[in-house]
């Protein structure tokens, strides 16, 4: 097992599935096509994403160095936690980014969504997990691999 | 009232206590706790009180928008500065869709668009022309000034405001850039601040003619992602002083650069406003170095995924103009297409061909160049002020092959990316690939 600890941006605990991006995750791209189509389940559209092109989402503990892309970026994320097909947390291993951080912001503001995010893991954070292992999240913003 | 770390003045601390409402509560409350998270001090006045709004598409499943908009409505609250907003998704007039795919656009796309248009209008929209992704462009008139502070989105428009104009604004996603507006202030951190606008990059341009800007655009995007890059090398080729020309090549980079990687400011030093007046003090020690010639930038070129079922097809569409078309641009476009075709003894494009520029520009164009105007409907090229990419966003639009000379619409379509002089060659009905 191996213990990560980052910042509390939105607190939570959760047990899951990891899915892992090396490049930052272009928020728009990625969830666009599913939103779009308003389907129950977000496969990453994002073509540039070789690490989750295709890939399901929904549910998983998405862990990524930081978002990029749109400024729709932080509205996007708000709307998937409407819609309840988000990830069910942000692992970010840099500082997170201002689009990210509005769009947590506005789906706990104006949501009361459930969401969890924890940024400032560190590069070895993203490193070492790998899409498929399982996390667990403690409220204090440590991340353990097992 | 929420518990925050910055410092509030007492006349937010009244809208926090819910003094002015419980929808304004709510949204000081988001752009308190969205400050906090980057360590701002304090909230600053915004100075350039016309915003920019990304949202400006009436899609229904965008649920918070509206159900936002609407108690914005209801509470009587208003932008005071007015603002301008995103394009428009829709033109059937210039960009011709079939039953099918009006069907799709009206009825379940963009169904909400007009009572959308009535939320933005009730909100502060400047005025029915006002969309456009390139508002500060001079015809738009939202053009800020050198240190003034913004409460924008659009990426393309915030990376142009800050690099070009020397303005001040942070990478607001949408809703933050219509909070911002309304309460008149925005968080302090990032890019409003001296140490926030530093280059952690060098970028050295060594190329033997200039890149092409939406291919160089995306180089630097994708290598700095959100950091700030100090470009040199781009000044012999663009010169030390920014006119419409430059200013064309400027906004199409810097689009890329944040479509492609998460850019919001860069400098070209000898050209942009603050690398001008600071020069290498823009730079912060132990910046990281990129260096581009010409083998990088084919190197780049050519990782774009061709996304179009028939790799080999010939385009049905062309969208030029991602982000919009300034005044020099639609002039050369027409002047370079007029030249291909006559030079390939064509007097029409092989297809369908759509440049997108603000309502307020096609408006100065129609009216000085009646005549290019004209001729530009003769060849088979129409003038729109949509979204090509809130166009591509209908899923029966996928399996017609686009072409595009922006990187941003690449990005976010299955639209193929030329260059200029291919989309030339094949609008005159040149085989290039």
């Amino acid at each position: 097992m191996r213990e990560f600890k980052g910042r509390v941006i939105a607190k939570g605990t959760f047990k899951g599935e990891a899915a892992v991006t090396h490049q930052g995750f272009n928020t728009l791209a990625s969830f666009q096509k599913s939103a779009l189509m308003n389907k129950k389940e977000v496969y990453v559209s994002d073509q540039n994403n070789k690490d989750l092109f295709n890939k399901n989402i929904t549910g998983k503990i998405l862990c990524l160095p930081m978002t990029i892309g749109s400024t729709t970026g932080g509205l996007v994320i708000q709307t998937v936690c409407d819609m309840k097909i988000n990830p069910r947390a942000f692992l970010f291993s840099e500082e997170i980014d201002s689009l990210a951080a509005s769009g947590i912001v506005l789906a706990k503001v104006w949501q009361n969504s459930d969401i969890i995010c924890i940024d400032k893991l560190g590069k070895e954070f993203l490193d070492t997990v790998k899409t498929g292992d399982t996390l667990e999240i403690l409220e204090d913003g440590t991340v353990r691999i097992l | 009232m929420i518990e925050h770390k910055m410092e509030l003045n007492d006349e937010l601390i009244a809208i926090l206590e819910g003094k002015e409402g419980e929808t304004k509560k709510k949204i000081l409350e988001t752009l308190v706790l969205f400050g906090d998270i980057f360590g701002a001090k304090r909230m600053v006045k915004v100075t350039h009180k016309e915003g920019h709004l990304v949202t400006s598409f009436g899609i229904p499943l965008l649920k918070p928008l509206f159900k936002t908009m609407d108690e914005i409505n209801k509470e009587g609250i208003k932008a005071e500065g007015g603002f301008t907003c995103d394009p428009r998704p829709i033109d059937y007039q210039n960009v011709k869709c079939n039953l099918l795919e009006k069907i799709v656009f009206n009825k379940i796309l963009y169904g909400k668009q007009e009572e959308y248009e009535k939320q933005l209008s009730k909100a502060g929209l400047t005025d029915k022309d006002s969309f456009s992704c390139a508002s500060y462009l001079r015809e738009c008139g939202n053009r800020p000034e050198k240190g003034d502070i913004l409460s924008w989105a659009e990426s393309s428009a915030v990376v142009f405001a800050n690099s070009v104009l020397g303005a001040r604004c942070n990478r607001n996603s949408g809703m933050l850039d219509l909070f911002g507006s309304i309460i008149g202030y925005v968080p302090e951190f990032g890019l409003l601040t001296d140490e926030g606008r530093k280059a952690t990059w060098i970028v050295e341009v060594k190329t033997s003619k200039l890149p092409e800007a939406q291919i160089l655009g995306s180089a630097i995007g994708m290598k700095v992602m959100e950091e700030v890059p100090y470009v040199y090398g781009l000044d012999k080729f663009l010169g030390t002083e920014i006119d419409d020309k430059v200013e064309a090549y400027l906004k199409d980079f810097g689009a890329a650069s944040a479509s492609n990687g998460a850019v919001g400011l860069f400098h070209i030093d000898g050209l942009t406003p603050e690398a001008k007046d600071e020069k290498e003090k823009l730079i912060k020690e132990g910046a990281k170095r990129y260096v581009i010639d010409d083998e990088e930038i084919e190197r780049v070129y050519k990782s774009y995924p061709i996304m179009w079922k028939d790799k080999e097809a010939s385009p049905k569409l062309c969208f030029i103009g991602c982000p919009h078309l300034n005044y020099y641009q639609l002039n050369k476009w027409h002047e370079d297409i007029k030249k291909a075709l006559k030079e390939n003894g064509k007097s029409k494009v092989s297809c369908k061909c759509v440049l997108n520029t603000p309502p307020k520009v096609l408006a100065r164009f129609k009216k000085e160049e009646k005549a290019k105007y004209d001729e530009l409907y003769k060849m088979g090229v129409t003038i729109s002020s949509i979204c090509p990419l809130m166009y591509t966003n209908n899923p029966i639009t996928h399996s017609k092959p686009i072409m595009t000379n922006s990187n941003k619409l690449r990005t976010y379509s299955l639209a193929r990316y030329f260059k200029d002089e291919e989309i030339l060659a094949i609008l005159a009905g040149k085989k290039v690939y």
